[in-house]
């Protein structure tokens, strides 16, 4: 795999004057896209706010073809693009290939997307689907979705008197998508560059579709200061709530042991949208939450002990 | 040579589509649109078409996919009816406004509930705002050739927008005439290549497409998709020309029928015109003065010409096909419309027939155009909207 150090001397897809938000850690991953691969590609974005930050017109921070149409339909957009260009090759006699790329926030991927992204992988469109999961409609300003964690705050659960914030653990968006049994599926975090340019790579550059999950703190909807996404995502893997791994052909690999799982909670004490938790009262939602990341890491750590 | 076969209206569209022989076609099945799919998935199972077809899980998706495949650079196509177009409604309207020459047979079906499969125009009609180009049919030829004719038209340069070629569910769809299939070469001639513009598959001009688009310029670019649609009428006269010429069938933006010299006008849209022809014969040969308008484009819509066309008659039954709850039918409002400018203003009247498939038969026409002479003969419309052949009224 390269060296940071060299892929940070290419091109990027991503130029810098877009308006995301101070700190948002979402151009990490635009930023690599041309640099792990030296395919052409071309990138479609779910309504979302990538979509309305990178594109306000006449501007725009795509320096690679880029396709916005809606929120829901970001894999049939591409699923068109891609058999497009399958027609284009065999007319034009080429072999070049292109890669195309999704991206679609939590809630465009998870809920009002699932269903377009689930068909996409099913028809095996040579497609890589990327989600950044920030664990709310961070858009529309912090409603929940199917990926916002249990006990978080959103403007749609906010923690009342008799509420504790969202009443429903999150889904488990990868696992649906290992379910597909397509050749590449991984979970990956902002924080470690290494890791995701890694995964980037492999996801772009398998045959047929992929999907790559990645944890993308995100500074108003957390509730935490703008430098401290990266390290807040680092906490997030570090307690095992979002390990990375990867699974292809059906192989789990975890990417990083943590040395010492930390406890959930110290983490979610670090987010203003965890801070009603303190209090005693919501003691049953830390549990709770506790015992679902457990019992998710103890299934990760037989899955890659099976494929060893 | 052309080739006359007898064939479903469904089998008359994928024949169509086999001849266009479009880069993309992204589908789902709906009654009673599915069998132009069915047929053309044998075409590409039996390589007669370079065409990748993708069989989506959902209209919404099949739409997203076609404008995909657009605006990457290719000639897209797809069928639909009713619900299954309702489920596309946001994607119609972001084709429309991106500028994608997509193509669609739309199978005309009753919008649900209750649920229903037969025919009636309520899924174009609820359409007419999405900036699409819609062309209807009376028969199998007319909806193959309009079907031949809407890449030329949707891909012309000062046009650039979607085209729906509507046709009657089950009443054309599943019945089978004779009509002739004009030969693969000379519609391919007729159509011509496709042109990508702006492909996002251009990666030595890198552009960005659905950029949010705020109040600096998002009414800017409406008023150039308005003027691309008013550029389409002229196209589609002129598209229609060359086919005449080429083809031997004339059409005009919609068909005037032994209008010359009428009193009583009936407007009517697709397969019902038949029949209204007929009716019109025979209450001609008693030396009634009848004739119909048919429209043949909807959208956009010919005022000038149809007010032209009317402005010499005594009364007009306009007939809806659809309803649009709490105002008048869409075909009555843009007759109206096209009418008040009009120097000698006809009598004017709407009746709504035909939802979820209730039949029309000749003697319900025969019933309409008496009707329409009670109101000549008095001088006045006693009821200016009221629905046919229905219970309880």
């Amino acid at each position: 795999m390269p060296k940071l150090q060299d892929l940070a001397k290419k091109d990027s897809a991503f130029s810098s004057g877009h308006r995301m938000c101070a700190g948002c850690p979402v151009p990490i991953f635009t930023k690599m896209l041309t640099r792990v691969t030296d395919y052409d590609i071309v990138v479609g974005s779910a309504t979302g706010c990538l979509e309305v930050a990178s594109s306000i017109f006449p501007y725009s921070a795509w320096k690679v073809p880029w396709i916005h149409t809606a929120f829901e339909n970001c894999s049939a957009m591409m699923s068109g693009v891609e058999a497009f260009d399958k027609v284009r090759r065999k007319k034009n006699n080429t072999e070049k290939k292109i890669k195309c790329v999704a991206t679609g926030g939590d809630g465009g991927t998870y809920d009002i997307g699932i269903q377009s992204l689930s068909a996409a992988m099913e028809r095996g469109h040579d497609l890589l689907y990327i989600c950044y999961d920030n664990g709310a409609y961070m858009n529309t300003g912090i409603q929940r979705s199917g990926a916002t964690p249990l006990g978080a705050a959103t403007t749609t659960t906010p923690a009342g008197s008799v509420i504790g914030g969202k009443q429903q653990q999150r889904k488990d968006l990868t696992r649906i998508m290992i379910a597909h049994h397509i050749p590449y599926v991984a979970q990956a975090s902002i924080h470690n560059p290494v890791d995701l340019s890694d995964k980037i790579k492999k996801g772009l550059e398998v045959d047929g579709p992929a999907f790559i999950n990645i944890l993308c703190p995100c500074i108003p909807g957390w509730r935490i200061a703008p430098d401290m996404a990266v390290e807040s995502a680092r906490q997030g893997v570090d307690t095992c709530y979002w390990p990375l791994y990867e699974v292809e052909q059906q192989k789990f690999k975890i990417n990083y042991m943590p040395k010492e799982k930390l406890p959930v909670k110290d983490w979610l004490f670090t987010q203003g949208r965890f801070r009603h938790l303190k209090d005693d009262k919501w003691s049953q939602i830390l549990v709770d939450f506790q015992a679902r990341v457990d019992e998710q890491w103890d299934w990760l750590l037989a899955r890659h002990a099976e494929s060893e | 040579m052309p080739k006359t076969i007898a064939i479903t209206g469904n089998g008359a569209m994928a024949e169509a589509m086999r001849q266009i022989n479009p880069d993309v076609v992204a589908a789902f099945p709906i009654t009673p649109s599915t069998q132009v799919i069915e047929d053309f998935a044998k075409f590409v199972s039996d390589g007669k078409v370079d065409t990748e077809l993708i069989t989506v899980e959902s209209e919404h998706s099949a739409m997203s996919a076609c404008i995909g495949a657009s605006v990457a650079g290719g000639r897209v196509m797809t069928a639909t009816s009713s619900n299954g177009m309702a489920l596309m409604w946001e994607m119609l309207y972001i084709a429309a406004s991106m500028r994608q020459p997509v193509l669609m047979t739309l199978v005309n079906r009753a919008m649900s509930a209750p649920i229903n499969i037969h025919c009636d125009h309520g899924d174009s009609m609820g359409a007419r705002d999405a900036g699409w180009i819609q062309l209807y049919a009376e028969n199998h030829q007319e909806a193959y050739d309009n079907m031949i004719m809407a890449p030329v038209i949707a891909e012309n340069m000062d046009v650039r927008l979607p085209v729906m070629v509507c046709m009657d569910g089950f009443l054309i769809s599943h019945s089978v005439e004779t009509m002739q299939i004009e030969e693969d070469g000379k519609v391919r001639d007729f159509i011509g290549e496709h042109t990508a513009l702006n492909s996002i598959l251009d990666f030595d001009n890198p552009v960005s497409w659905g950029a949010l688009d705020l109040q600096d310029y998002y009414i800017e670019h409406r008023r150039g998709q308005q003027e691309a649609m008013n550029n389409a009428a002229a196209v589609v006269a002129d598209v229609s020309k060359r086919f005449g010429d080429q083809f031997g069938r004339k059409y005009e933006l919609f068909e005037s029928y032994r209008l010359d010299d009428a009193d009583r006008v009936v407007v009517a849209i697709n397969s019902v015109a038949g029949e209204i022809k007929e009716v019109i014969d025979e209450l001609r040969e008693q030396g009634e003065k009848v004739g119909l308008l048919k429209i043949r484009m909807f959208r956009p819509f010919p005022y000038t010409g149809i007010a032209k066309a009317l402005s010499g008659c005594k009364i007009v039954t306009v007939m809806d096909r659809s309803t649009s709850m709490g105002a008048f039918g869409p075909l009555f409002g843009e007759i109206s419309n096209a009418l008040y400018a009009a120097d000698n203003r006809p009598l004017i009247y709407n009746r709504t027939y035909g939802l979820g498939g209730r039949e029309m038969l000749l003697d319900d026409i025969k019933d309409v155009f008496a009707e329409s002479k009670e109101y000549l003969d008095n001088g006045k419309v006693e009821k200016i909207f009221d629905i046919l052949n229905v219970r309880g009224a």
